[in-house]
């Protein structure tokens, strides 16, 4: 039984004169003494590595008969000491031990004294690294070429048993993603419009140019601002939001349970969210120009502009193709949204810190590809002469 | 019981001694009173009273939905009872607002959680040592030592460096309990330690438990239905039920299985739940569903 610590609140550590060894071939003896927790622990271990560092001596032998408690703050000692003599080449014993104590120590001791546990993995070099991530790269290209055939095939499903296709669920994320963001973007959309004509006033009004604003602010807001805002809105609230929902029930083994079901997630999870989100990209980006076209008349106002004349400009400088343009390349920016989100939440690793990762890389990886599609689509509208 | 004082109840501080509720039995390191729980109006557990003694292995045992894992939360602070007072070592946590005296509170105990809660971002070794790091003023290697030495406990010292996501259900719950042990607290709480694990592994924690309750004098409060374990390790269980949604039984496990005059008790823990034909519904002595209660030889609540 171990004795009552009560009044042993320091440790003793003594090293008898004899046992200092200059040339390594003696054993040094240390003999520890009262109880050895968290509270001793440091000044123990200064003690005890003091006097390991004085001798030459290889091995050590710990006498702890005086040692009359000793917790995991006390195991740790003994290890380190242990750790520290194997790496002369040395051996540590521990005798006089009480039984009791001798069973504590023997359960915690570890199979290899030099403790190359404690030593962290080599770090990756560069070139490891780089292969990681160009194998990344391939394997997530790969994917999201696999989702999109899966989501061919699961959108031609759809057509021929359109009874089985999840309407209500589809209906669902559509208000989700779509209604319940109409407040935040129209108000986005109002102050670029406003920001864009305000900007703009003072340099064009300089040149005796301010008829010339409503032009430019409806052409930005119509072609490029108001989609691409709608659809930067998705990637952050909607692209991040299936990430994270789709990963917490890939972590949760959700989506293994409807595979061994038979059902196909991407018929049954993926489908409906992505269509809800190609139907509520154009949708948002209608209110998200409306709005911007609003806020450029804002300002517009102060200059002078009654709301006819800037509605006449208006309509001299926006054709339809430019509205039809702008709106038809939401519903591309929709499919990278609603596809990446998903994509990002079915890849989802092992751990909690998997799904926020992957809400993460969903939002990134959307913003990036809408604005790379953005291009794809100035360029074909330039040589289409759209 | 063994009246060895721990070196952190030898340093309890004035500070804290106003704390301090006259009453607490003497070996009684928990104290709970009247006690009853509740989600909003919903309450789930009512007027329970037990203790639980110093040293003591103590399960608590019970259905699926008794309240279990509910009365370890509110044991452990992390809700609040609907009433009566829940006393770890004199201190009760209900009413102690956040702050340092709390903190010191909390630290007399540790928490193994049934999923084993590790941090996914930190490895094996980060989160055993993190407490030790955080509270115990030691050193990064003396922290990382001891917490090798704990790992080494729980059959783990080769996974210090992996992270949680590479590690098994059974291992992260064995990381669980060896964070658990960090700052070898006065007492260790336990969700389910020995679910999902294979009965060896199962058998190894049992010991371990035994090892550190003879050794270091910890008390455990583990909740547990399996019943192999029970019998190995508990020195005294609480029943729980479902159905009457307090404690029903309260004593040595083989004590209650043999002589407990509720059936629904002794079928618990025989393992051996009689066909519903053998024993009525509700209503009678020998209920299972009601768990109608005889006047108890001393074992089980009214």
């Amino acid at each position: 039984m171990i004795d009552d610590p009560q009044n042993e609140t320091a440790i003793e550590v003594k090293v008898p004169a004899g046992d200092h060894s200059a040339d390594g071939s003696s054993t040094l003896r240390i003999s520890i003494k009262g109880s050895l927790n968290v509270h001793t622990l440091s000044g123990a271990w200064v003690k005890t590595f003091d006097a390991l560092r004085k001798s030459q001596s290889r091995n050590v032998v710990i006498n702890g008969a005086d040692l009359n408690y000793c917790d995991g703050a006390g195991l740790g000692l003994l290890a380190e000491v242990r750790r520290e003599v194997a790496g002369r080449g040395g051996k540590m014993q521990i005798e006089n031990l009480r039984s009791d104590l001798r069973s504590l120590v023997d359960i915690s001791t570890l199979a290899d004294p030099s403790a190359p546990q404690l030593t962290r993995p080599p770090r990756v070099d560069v070139f490891t690294e780089t292969g990681n991530w160009t194998h990344l790269l391939i394997g997530e290209t790969v994917a999201t070429i696999s989702l999109l055939g899966e989501l061919c095939s699961a959108a031609g499903w759809a057509l021929f048993h359109p009874r089985q296709f999840r309407l209500h669920e589809t209906m669902a994320v559509l208000d989700q993603v779509g209604t319940k963001a109409v407040p935040v973007i129209c108000l986005l959309g109002f102050l670029i419009g406003t920001i864009l004509a305000f900007q703009t006033a003072p340099p064009l009004g300089r040149y005796g140019l301010v008829d010339m604003i409503p032009t430019m602010v409806c052409m930005s807001v119509v072609r490029e601002l108001g989609p691409l805002l709608a659809t930067l809105l998705l990637a952050g609230r909607t692209a991040s939001a299936f990430a994270a929902e789709l990963g917490t029930m890939k972590v949760t083994d959700e989506i293994s349970a409807l595979r061994s079901m038979g059902i196909d997630p991407v018929r049954y999870l993926v489908l409906p969210r992505v269509l809800a989100v190609m139907a509520a990209a154009p949708l948002l980006a209608i209110f998200s120009t409306f709005m911007g076209v609003i806020g450029g008349y804002s300002v517009m106002a102060n200059y002078g502009f009654t709301f006819a004349h800037y509605v006449a400009q208006v309509r001299d400088a926006v054709t339809y193709k430019d509205l039809v343009g702008g709106e038809a390349k939401t519903v591309v920016f929709g499919l990278i949204v609603g596809g990446i989100g998903c994509l990002r939440g079915l890849r989802t690793g092992n751990g909690p810190g998997a799904v926020g990762n992957s809400a993460t890389r969903a939002v990134v990886t959307s913003i990036v590809l809408i604005i790379v599609a953005d291009g794809v689509f100035g360029v074909a509208y330039y040589y289409l002469k759209l | 019981m063994n009246a060895m004082l721990r070196p952190d109840e030898v340093d309890q501080t004035d500070s804290d001694a106003h704390l301090k509720v006259a009453g607490l039995a003497d070996d009684a390191i928990i104290k709970v009173s009247d006690f009853s729980a509740a989600y909003g109006d919903t309450i789930v557990l009512h007027d329970i009273t037990f203790q639980v003694n110093r040293s003591e292995i103590l399960v608590i045992a019970g259905d699926s939905g008794s309240g279990k894992t509910t009365l370890l939360h509110h044991m452990i602070g992390l809700a609040i009872p609907a009433k009566g007072r829940i006393l770890i070592d004199g201190d009760d946590l209900s009413t102690t607002p956040p702050g340092t005296v709390r903190d010191k509170i909390m630290r007399k105990f540790g928490v193994s959680f049934q999923s084993g809660a590790l941090f996914g971002s930190m490895n094996v070794l980060e989160n055993v040592s993190l407490q030790l790091k955080q509270f115990a003023h030691l050193n990064g290697t003396m922290a990382d030592m001891i917490a090798l030495t704990k790992l080494q406990m729980v059959g783990l010292a080769d996974s210090a460096q992996r992270m949680p996501a590479e590690l098994s259900g059974g291992m992260q719950k064995r990381v669980g309990i060896a964070r658990a042990m960090a700052l070898d607290p006065m007492i260790i709480f336990m969700d389910e330690p020995s679910a999902g694990l294979d009965p060896i592994t199962s058998a190894e924690m049992d010991q371990l438990i035994l090892t550190l309750n003879k050794l270091l004098k910890t008390t455990f409060v583990i909740v547990s239905h399996e019943l192999t374990s029970i019998f190995k390790i508990a020195h005294r269980v609480l029943l729980l039920s479902t159905e009457k949604q307090t404690l029903i039984a309260e004593g040595e496990p083989n004590e209650l299985r043999s002589h407990s005059n509720d059936a629904w008790v002794r079928a618990f823990f025989s393992g051996d739940i009689p066909s519903s034909k053998a024993v009525s519904p509700k209503g009678t002595s020998s209920t299972i569903g009601g768990h109608d209660l005889m006047p108890a030889n001393g074992n089980t609540h009214h």
